[in-house]
């Protein structure tokens, strides 16, 4: 075109970034990458290749290997055999690796932009400005937690083989998400990416060669979701990260429970972008475009769900309307789009019929008024007006450049819009309203919050879900500690010393009128009938069937019955929890002094504890005497905590003017199963932090011993603990935390127990994956100082970014 | 959704003729520094132009360019070297290099001090290319009102058709809209049919919202450009400014019809530079503000560094300063 045309229009040209050298690079490597195991180059056992695609032109790029059983196994010997040596190796010398790598990535940097932008179909803006210098960020951020692993986590060490799933949306950065907090902590990796998008991983693996990072620290095995059952089942394999959908998400909740891997899954969302009538507009409509258009939309994270207040809702979409007019769709290696290709034509199927369903559905769809390139996988931006909460595309996850808008009128109405979602990853919040903006922020159930701003990542924040989008965070202190674990475990040798059998676990399951009846006939000093009832909502209720479950000594000697708890007082305690979470509101000190309060009260009566724990278990009046003291010192522990335990403000790598807070937020209800070892302190130590940190909770306590729980609830009544905080079920400690686990109003379960119901309640819960924390049936040291701390702390908060960047 | 607010149909050859001021406006403007400066940063790196496109965007920067001498030893003779600048801006082999006319092509204003516009009329006749003065106490507007006035009156009167008033600084920082907007109204009949390019000063004003509005009341008083600075304060044309007066022009015309013009100044000297803002006034107002009529960039040394990338991209050789003809 010449000067003179473009003079008239003063259109934009094409402005191409030279993918040569990158397509060099795949010509080099004969465009057929095999599997990275223990450091070398191995062929698939198979011999089986498959083709990925450039979504820019739906043509093949390379073959990638489709890994076999084998040699997902010769992955995670190798990750083992390493890790015996990664483990022991030097913080510092771990930092030195991390590092180098960092600066490989940056010496590296257009290489893998372009790499990225072909294989994946994202702008080359969005590789070279945001992918590929977070990745470097993150090796970055986190040679330096590898450098001071062991100062900032004493008594913390390694977890063991950690087995990485990964998704095709940010292939890279999501590799270097989950390679770098594992390697600073000190774990080898078995990783998979996502079989759409390797192709940056393949050339990830050729840095940490010229490094020389050691063999078998980090294998890539690259394959389809089979490769990745392989390993989420493996047996080597100590702990799953991976992020992806809430779907597959669940599908290894379910398939390593009770296995004692551990976990962290970073899965979908449908996040709000909620814009208040005083915001600046103009920067909205921005916020909107980086929230929904960045990635074509195809972020777990993206800010899909617009909610406007009223008052200016006509305004803002005619301004988002003109902005969309003036987006740029095509050619992902072009310098000058703003919207490059949909991943695969499966994806773009997918967003299709959900546009679809929106319109019949009755909502108004708007596109621009310009046509797409008709070559590879391409979506315009969209956006969906008169959109109902009700509707499929309202609550359904889309993962394309669509944006569904809502309007509120108040910020009540605003908050109850955003919680109205399965999920919880991420919210944006548009207000010029300090007080407005951090009320909002803190009231949405998500893992970031994004004061004016949205989609802003660092290695320094963490970032993961509330609710179905997963648990665990990536990123800053609170992702380290997903990679750790304590170096001692607090479990007992079976039958240890001082350690009380479970002398009266017998047979409970049907009730034993006849046993009650001799028990009565055979007590003639009979005292006013004492009959521990359900406490629920900070009253003592009937059992729903009014039955009883009797209460045997060791001796097989009656002590009374409880009341035999069933699904409905399950239901109805779970209901009073969440009537009773003004509790979150009340301020920490306030928590402490009812937990203070508490302990005051139990000391005197302490006596009276002390005997029934002796009665109820056969163990000495001093041993009892010494579970109450205990108790009564870990009340005091987690009252201290109450208003210590409290967040960070992170030192993100965005802007000199950011506040970005770590808050530690309550997990909501959660649901407790309390170990028959220690009737009282094992109730105390589980109840006390859960309360402490502001949740409410629904206990099951000690199935064998529960006399001393029921006894407690006089205690709570004359504490000034506000009805509904604590809920007492006695009863069977299977059926009820089954209940539990199957109650999609429950936040987390705590369970400890046996081995099969720590099965049961992982495999439940991944129903609105709720957060697990069980025993797998080893028999823990309930009077050990690991329940005085963090290992306790952290399964009672969970944590919300707060990001506000600020400037007059 | 219900209907859309109506565009007003966009008045194209009309003078802003002001509106009343409305107190409204000013109350409800929200402007978010951190998100405004996240875009003005993304701004040059979402877009860019390559190649022709390149030079036919540097060009466009030529014919927007309000080529300025404001110091203190300007003298006749300089300023008639700068006049000669201005109607042969480019090297006539390098414009018939891109097909043009090299007769075609000529800067969008002379900018000078009052004292020099006599022989800038003068050195620019029969060019067409008008003269601009800076007026109302220029760079400070400390001085009585009565003078500023005058001053415009007499700056017109000795053939200056643009003129570029200083805004009372003191207005905006003691939120004295109406003063701000009685003035600037005063300046525009002075004006009578020049046109009047409002300079805001955004350096002094302290804020972004402070920046906005005075884009709105100078718009609200019948401005036909708002500036961003004189070039004489410690920040001048920064991208973040120039956001905030832009999309306080689009609203403005999206208001009342009238499509006022933007001149960035102040520290504007690499063709980078120049084409940051070109795609920031693209992006945010679109391509018919790419034009002399409502966007020009106020500078002294950007020309020699435009004509260099001319060359560059004509030839592939990277140019030396002293091979382009001085001003």
């Amino acid at each position: 075109m010449g000067v003179t045309e473009i003079l008239e229009t003063m259109e934009y040209g094409p402005a191409p970034e030279a993918a040569g050298p990158a397509l060099a690079w795949l010509d080099a490597h004969g465009r057929r990458f095999r599997l990275f195991i223990n450091g070398r180059w191995v062929e698939p056992a198979h011999g089986v290749f498959f083709d990925t695609l450039n979504p820019g032109t739906g043509k093949p790029l390379a073959q990638i290997a489709e890994a076999a059983p084998q040699d997902v196994d010769a992955a995670v010997a190798a990750a083992a055999a390493a890790f015996e040596t990664w483990r022991r190796t030097p913080g510092h010398v771990r930092a030195r690796y991390l590092y180098a790598i960092a600066r490989q990535v940056q010496k590296h940097s257009r290489l893998l932009a372009v790499l990225e932008s072909l294989d994946n179909g994202k702008p080359i803006r969005e590789t070279r400005d945001i992918d590929i210098p977070l990745v470097a960020r993150h090796f970055y951020h986190h040679a330096g937690w590898a450098q001071l692993a062991e100062q900032a986590f004493p008594g913390y060490g390694p977890v063991g083989v950690v087995g990485q799933i990964i998704p095709w949306n940010f292939p890279l950065l999501m590799l270097a998400w989950k390679i770098a907090p594992a390697l600073a902590a000190g774990n080898t990796v078995v990783l998979k990416p996502a079989e759409f998008t390797s192709v940056t991983a393949m050339a990830f693996c050729e840095l940490l060669q010229e490094i020389g990072l050691p063999p078998g620290v980090v294998n890539i095995v690259t394959g389809d979701g089979k490769v990745g059952e392989m390993i989420v089942r493996h047996p080597g394999v100590a702990k799953i990260a991976f992020t992806g959908s809430t779907e597959v998400g669940r599908i290894i909740r379910r398939a390593t429970a009770g296995t004692g891997k551990r976990l962290s899954l970073e899965l979908g969302g449908k996040s709000p972008f909620i814009v208040f009538d005083d915001a600046d507009l103009d920067s909205v409509v921005e916020g909107v475009v980086d929230a929904i258009w960045f990635n074509q939309g195809q972020v777990c994270c993206a800010g899909s769900r617009l909610l406007v207040q009223e008052s200016i809702a006509d305004r803002l979409i005619a301004k988002v309307r003109a902005r969309m007019e003036a987006l740029r769709v095509g050619d992902p290696l072009d310098k000058a789009i703003d919207i490059g290709a949909i991943i695969a034509p499966v994806q773009l199927q997918k967003i299709r019929r959900l546009c679809e369903v929106g319109i019949q559905e009755g909502a108004t769809m708007w596109q621009p008024s310009w046509a797409c390139p008709q070559d590879g996988f391409f979506f315009p931006p969209t956006l969906f007006t008169d959109v109902a909460p009700s509707s499929v595309i309202a609550q359904e996850e889309i993962f394309g450049p669509v944006l569904v808008s809502m309007t509120f009128r108040t910020p009540a109405e605003a908050v109850a819009l955003a919680n109205n979602t399965r999920y919880g990853l991420a919210a944006s919040v548009w207000s010029e309203d300090i007080n407005l903006a951090l009320d909002v922020a803190r009231q949405v159930k998500a893992g970031t919050v994004w004061v004016n701003c949205t989609n802003l990542f660092d290695g320094a924040s963490g970032f993961g879900g509330y609710r179905e989008s997963g648990f665990g965070r990536e990123g800053g202190r609170e992702g380290m500690i997903e990679y750790l674990k304590p170096v001692v475990e607090p479990v007992l040798a079976e039958a240890a010393s001082g350690q009380p059998e479970a002398g009266a676990a017998r047979a409970f399951s049907a009730p034993d009128y006849a046993g009650l009846q001799r028990a009565s006939a055979a007590d003639e000093r009979l005292s006013i009938d004492r009959s521990p009832k359900l406490y629920i909502g900070g009253r003592q209720v009937r059992p729903d069937q009014g039955y009883a479950r009797l209460v045997y000594d060791p001796d097989g000697r009656l002590l009374g019955e409880v009341g035999e708890g069933n699904r409905k007082d399950i239901r109805n305690a779970v209901e009073a929890a969440h009537a009773a979470a003004a509790w979150a509101q009340a301020t920490a000190h306030a928590r402490a002094q009812v937990l203070y309060y508490i302990a005051e009260n139990l000391e005197t009566r302490s006596a009276e504890f002390a005997r029934r724990i002796a009665t109820m278990t056969g163990r000495s009046l001093d041993d009892a005497g010494q579970e109450v003291l205990a108790a009564i010192g870990r009340l005091f522990t987690h009252a201290a905590w109450a208003d210590k335990y409290d967040g960070l403000v992170h030192s993100v790598n965005v802007a000199h003017r950011d506040l970005t807070i770590a808050i530690h937020e309550p997990v909501g209800v959660i649901g407790i199963a309390c170990p028959d070892e220690y009737p009282l302190l094992g109730f105390v130590s589980l109840v006390a932090p859960a309360v402490a940190m502001g949740n409410t909770v629904v206990v099951i306590p000690s199935e064998a011993h529960p006399l001393a729980a029921t006894d407690l609830y006089q205690v709570l009544d004359t504490s000034d603990l506000p009805g509904g905080v604590v809920n007492i079920v006695t009863g069977s400690r299977d059926d009820l935390a089954k209940v539990l686990a199957q109650h999609d109003d429950v936040d987390a379960l705590w369970y400890f127990g046996s081995a099969e119901g720590s099965q049961m309640v992982e495999f439940e819960s991944a129903t609105n994956m709720k957060r697990t924390w069980v025993s797998y049936g080893r028999r823990l040291d309930w009077t050990g100082p690991w329940l005085d701390g963090e290992e306790v702390l952290r399964h009672a908060v969970q944590v919300k970014n707060i990001w506000v960047p600020y400037g007059a | 959704m219900a209907i859309l607010t109506p565009r007003i149909a966009p008045r194209v050859d009309l003078r802003n003729p002001g509106i009343p001021f409305d107190p409204g406006r000013i109350r409800d403007l929200r402007v978010n520094r951190s998100a405004v400066e996240r875009r003005a940063a993304t701004l040059p790196t979402r877009r860019t132009v390559k190649r022709e496109w390149q030079a036919a965007w540097l060009i466009r920067a030529v014919q927007c360019l309000d080529l300025t001498t404001l110091a203190g030893d300007d003298t006749p003779g300089t300023v008639r070297r700068l006049a000669a600048k201005a109607r042969q801006p480019v090297r006539p082999e390098v414009l018939r290099g891109y097909g043009l006319d090299p007769g075609q092509v000529r800067v969008a204003a002379l900018c000078v001090y009052h004292a020099m516009v006599p022989s800038a009329v003068d050195a620019l006749r029969g060019s067409g290319i008008p003269v601009a003065a800076v007026s109302t106490g220029f760079p400070a507007g400390q001085t009585p009102f009565r003078l500023k006035v005058e001053e415009i009156r007499e700056s017109v009167a000795a053939g200056a058709a643009e003129i570029d008033i200083v805004i009372s600084r003191a207005h905006v920082l003691t939120g004295d809209w109406m003063a701000l907007y009685d003035e600037v109204r005063a300046f525009r009949e002075a004006c009578g049919p020049a046109s009047l390019k409002a300079i805001l000063a955004c350096g002094d004003l302290g804020t972004l919202r402070h920046v906005a509005a005075a884009s709105w009341v100078c718009m609200m008083a019948g401005a036909d450009f708002i500036k961003t600075s004189t070039g004489k304060e410690a920040v001048n044309a920064t991208l973040p400014f120039g956001l905030v007066m832009a999309r306080a022009i689009r609203e403005y015309a999206e208001a009342t019809g009238y499509r006022v013009g933007l001149k960035p100044a102040g520290g504007i000297r690499t063709a980078k530079q120049a084409l940051d803002w070109m795609l920031l006034v693209k992006e945010e107002l679109g391509a018919e503000w790419l034009r002399p009529e409502r966007f020009r960039i106020g500078a002294s040394t950007l020309l020699t560094d435009i004509e260099r990338q001319l060359w560059h991209t004509l030839t592939g050789h990277y140019a030396a300063a002293h091979h382009q003809p001085m001003p």
